[in-house]
């Protein structure tokens, strides 16, 4: 996976979409980006390893995050495993991701759309975050 | 790799040209940055050895890449430590827990990582370190493993021998063998999760199926205390 572009905005939250694999990470950034609509926000794809294999890299991490980081924080949006335990390690750091960055609370596919969404409408970092958490409530049986 | 390893044995500080003559590392003289950079390299050469059966391991509950992730960790390790060559125990473990947080890819990347990151920063400044002092670092190093995890002892994890490795090292008499005694609890804990379920990580979807394996975290986590006690000695 080649280095995160930057699509940071002035003033309004990112989104960084961390999976073990990349093409997850990169199929549900397109989502959330396309279920946006014509106004979206921010989001990046942080997927894999840097050689391209499933697990996680910090250091994808860390350029997606600052990829989309447009002063107003950056919501981290996880699978499992490896992904939450190395954002955690990052978070505890302090020095290497965005100032006011957080790992959400949520499910990778519908938090990721939800927290996008809200995100596109210049909600603050708080707003983002519940949005995306709330997902857990969105029962389907 | 081995030849990182090598090179960081033979030569572990340029400053000092006979490394073991005066300080180095004796247990009741203190532990310097030499030591520890002995250690690591010590390290990467075991991981790169035993490689193959964590891997064995790690394939029987697991996705069968944790010697592959742990080796590819600790060579870059290696390789930091011998351009950077920090000048205090702390620095040395800190930057190499920073190495295996950003190259291991797997999850055992930020847990080692944050276990020799936090050890380091609790070592502080200090140029020497007691055992104790190291054994409290330790502790503490494994108290943030435990918190990043959510994981406790019994739970089949790296804990089952990072635990009591680190309070066998706190809690020796320096006259004693402090090394032997944490490498001989840390590869006890490790041979005791064969029995254990586990409750976290990929390895609990299989529940009871997981019991009768050993852990492989438990197992490389062994390998740390037997490395750290061969280079003690």
């Amino acid at each position: 996976m080649s280095a995160a572009q930057r699509v940071a905005e002035e003033g309004r939250v990112g989104v960084v979409v961390v999976s073990h694999s990349g093409p997850v990470a990169e199929a549900v950034a397109e989502l959330a980006r396309g279920l946006a609509g014509l106004t979206t926000a921010p989001v990046a794809p942080a997927g894999g390893t840097r050689d391209s294999g499933l697990g996680t890299s910090a250091d994808l991490v860390v350029e997606a995050a600052r990829a989309v980081d447009g002063g107003a924080g950056v919501a981290l949006l996880v699978d499992l495993g490896s992904a939450v335990l190395t954002v955690k390690a990052l978070l505890a750091e302090e020095d290497e991701l965005p100032a006011n960055t957080r790992l959400v609370d949520a499910p990778l596919v519908e938090g990721a759309v939800a927290a996008v969404v809200t995100a596109a409408t210049g909600a603050d970092l708080d707003a983002v975050a519940a949005a995306a958490e709330e997902a857990y409530g969105y029962r389907k049986v | 790799m081995s030849g990182t390893a090598s090179a960081s044995n033979s030569d572990p500080v340029p400053a000092r040209a006979h490394p073991d003559a005066g300080s180095g590392g004796s247990p009741d003289e203190g532990l310097d940055a030499a030591f520890f950079l002995r250690w690591l390299a010590a390290v990467a050469a075991a991981v790169g050895r035993e490689a193959d059966r964590l891997t064995a391991l790690d394939a029987a509950i697991g996705d069968a890449d944790h010697g592959s992730n742990l080796r590819r960790g600790f060579t870059a390790v290696a390789t930091a430590l011998d351009a950077d060559r920090p000048g205090t125990p702390g620095a040395v473990l800190a930057l190499a827990g920073r190495q295996l947080i950003s190259t291991v890819g797997g999850a055992s990347g930020p847990l080692y990582g944050t276990l020799l990151r936090r050890t380091g920063k609790e070592l502080g400044d200090a140029r020497r370190v007691s055992v104790a002092e190291l054994g409290a670092a330790l502790r503490a190093g494994v108290a943030a493993v435990a918190q990043l995890g959510g994981s406790a002892a019994g739970d089949k994890t790296m804990l089952d021998a990072l635990m009591p490795g680190a309070d066998a090292l706190g809690a020796s008499d320096a006259a004693g063998d402090p090394f032997g005694a944490a490498r001989a609890a840390a590869e006890e804990g490790a041979r005791a999760t064969e029995a254990l379920r586990a409750r976290k990580g990929r390895a609990s979807y299989l529940g009871e199926r997981s019991v009768g394996h050993l852990d492989r975290g438990a197992s490389s986590s062994a390998l740390l205390f037997a490395t750290l006690a061969e280079v003690a000695r």
